[in-house]
């Protein structure tokens, strides 16, 4: 018999697959069906955002925060106020702080729902997807009423929320919250005892507990694997010490383990969020100094003072004193932060964003060495990668 | 309020224990806002790592993040800032170190496995070497781009903008030309704002400096 050299070949994988979530170009080093080694190519959507925003003013730079994971962007702006606010030393009112709770969790769900559906969609179940978007859109109309945009919201700014929630919104969330769980039930039905969504997701992308914490995971990729570590828990910010609520936690650290801890933290979403409207106190949503944030349209009529701050706002925007933090949130898809350097000008020095699907994505090599092609498809699914945040 | 002036006890106790520890590497420990920022040596990086991870007292068993700041006055210009995190005693730590555009910053992926793209991404943006790094290529930026972004000293605008050419049918790269040129308002000094835009505008024309009227 003939001596045949067997060669390794690369396969391109993006930047236009619909599995790849957006702009990811993989370069797999495969051995027949086997995956030897992935080598993710991102930067296909980087923008700047950390160059630009030292040239905007504290202020400008918030809605670059809702452009970085446009699946919940309200919890990136999070980041962003808490650290500005933490430098200027101000802490939102009571109400402030338990709209941004709510709006966090609302964010959380419109993340989870998307992940979990597209992941889905992925490897073959198309109906969850329709449904989901459903629910999402429904989100997405109290993001409109709240903040006037669907998306980039803007809403979550340095001292509070723009703007109070509008009459009826509230009720509105309750009977949504009431709803929603019917939804969830369904899409469970359709795939936690599905048999060719588990066959395509348990043991698949394995990552231990302690791979998990040595490779940077945040979020349900920790949780996942077995590890309770949950921001809202361990450093609570605003009024998370407040909520009660219940951190799921995954034993096999698997893709199914991952869909399964997404699909409780919606149900303790939920939970969070009828908590939030219940105890959510009446008074102002912004702290009240108009030297940071604006005064009110009305006010500004016929008082001079306003209408200079207005102008100044505006224009020069805030001093922040020099200093620097580092300030982290748990959003939907991991530990979400900002490392914020003032230099005492109304400018950022230096703001480092800190993405929970960078690190994630870079972990995409250990998870699929061994896996068939079709797994990679499974475990991206399962990292939930926006290149959004990732390529900033 | 008790809560967190015990977290602040304890993350100062952190600080002097870190000291203690590594007594000819540090160089400084700062405590600020509520956060611990300790100063080091570049040279002995991975050892301070290795020990700040496996420290019974530290158990610093996540990196969160690095990244560079760019000083460009200073004679060592870049900082390279780690941040690190205990899950077991719930405490962050920033670790620093300064270096300049040649000289290299000992890589610590056998340390933290996650620090591979992360300093990949500051070597990116911002020129810092690693030494011992396995696979240091650039990272966010285009394929064959030239120059570190988020030095203070790269213009905003990039040298070289792309378009797909109809005509030769692929994207070509070109000078960058803008229709209007970009405006830098300079508040910081509002009675030499004139002075303060000549410079912020280097060639910005015939010289009155208010080219944005």
């Amino acid at each position: 018999m003939a001596e045949s050299q067997i060669q390794n070949f690369a396969l391109n994988f993006g930047p236009q697959h619909p599995a790849a979530h957006g702009v990811l170009r993989l370069v797999l080093e495969m051995d027949g069906e086997i995956v030897e080694r992935a080598d993710p190519h991102i930067g296909l959507l980087h923008r700047g955002t950390e160059k630009l925003i030292e040239y905007k003013t504290y202020l400008q730079a918030v809605p670059y925060f809702d452009r970085l994971d446009y699946v919940a962007p309200m919890s990136q702006e999070h980041a962003f106020a808490l650290a500005v606010e933490k430098l200027l030393g101000i802490v939102p009112p009571p109400r402030a702080q338990y709209i941004r709770v709510l709006f966090a969790e609302i964010s959380r769900i419109l993340n989870h729902i998307l992940s979990i559906t597209t992941m889905a969609l992925d490897l073959g179940a198309m109906t969850p997807l329709l449904w989901g978007f459903e629910e999402r859109e429904k989100l997405m109309e109290f993001y409109e009423r709240a903040s006037g945009a669907r998306l980039h919201a803007a809403y979550f700014r340095p001292g509070g929320v723009h703007m109070d929630l509008p009459h009826g919104l509230t009720e509105d969330i309750l009977a949504f919250c009431d709803s929603f769980p019917a939804h969830l039930d369904d899409v469970e039905g359709l795939l936690s005892d599905n048999r060719i969504f588990r066959q395509r997701t348990v043991d698949i992308g394995v990552c231990s507990a302690r791979e998990a914490i040595d490779w940077g995971f945040t979020g349900p990729m920790l949780r996942g694997s077995d590890v309770a570590w949950d921001l809202r828990k361990a450093q609570p910010y605003d009024a998370y010490a407040r909520v009660d609520f219940d951190v799921p936690v995954g034993k096999t650290g698997d893709c199914f383990a991952r869909y399964l801890v997404r699909m409780e933290e919606m149900r303790q979403s939920l939970k969070i969020m009828r908590q939030c409207i219940d105890d959510m106190p009446g008074g102002p949503v912004t702290v009240d100094d108009h030297k940071i944030v604006p005064p009110p349209r009305a006010e500004m009529k016929h008082s001079m003072e306003a209408l200079i701050h207005h102008f100044k706002l505006y224009t020069e925007g805030y001093h922040v004193p020099a200093g620097e933090t580092y300030t982290a949130v748990e959003a939907p898809k991991g530990e979400f932060g900002v490392y914020v350097v003032s230099d005492g000008t109304n400018r950022p020095y230096r703001c480092k964003i800190r993405a929970p699907g960078f690190a994630h994505l870079q972990g995409l090599d250990f998870l699929c060495k061994g896996h068939m092609l079709a797994d990679v498809v499974s475990i991206i699914g399962s990292l939930d990668i926006v290149f959004g945040e990732i390529d900033r | 309020m008790d809560e967190q002036s015990e977290r602040l006890e304890a993350l100062n106790e952190l600080g002097n224990y870190i000291r203690v520890l590594l007594p000819d590497d540090v160089l400084g420990v700062v405590l600020v806002n509520g956060e611990l920022t300790v100063s080091v040596r570049r040279e002995p990086i991975v050892k301070i790592l290795t020990a700040l991870r496996d420290d019974t007292s530290c158990q610093m068993h996540q990196l969160i993040d690095i990244c560079g700041v760019d000083y460009p006055d200073r004679k060592e210009r870049f900082e390279v800032v780690y941040h690190l995190l205990s899950m077991r005693q719930n405490h962050r730590v920033r670790v620093k170190l300064t270096t300049d555009a040649v000289t290299p910053v000992p890589s610590v992926t056998a340390v933290y496995s996650a620090a591979g793209w992360w300093e990949r991404e500051t070597w990116d943006l911002f020129g810092v070497l690693f030494s011992g790094h396995p696979d240091l290529r650039r990272i966010l930026t285009d394929y064959g781009f030239e120059g570190h972004p988020l030095r203070k000293d790269f213009p905003l605008t990039g040298y070289v903008e792309v378009r797909y050419d109809e005509q030769q049918k692929r994207v070509v790269y070109e000078p960058v030309k803008l229709d209007q040129e970009f405006r830098n308002f300079d508040f910081l000094s509002p009675w030499e704002g004139a002075e303060a835009m000549r410079q912020a505008m280097p060639g910005s024309g015939d010289g009155n400096g208010e080219g944005n009227g």
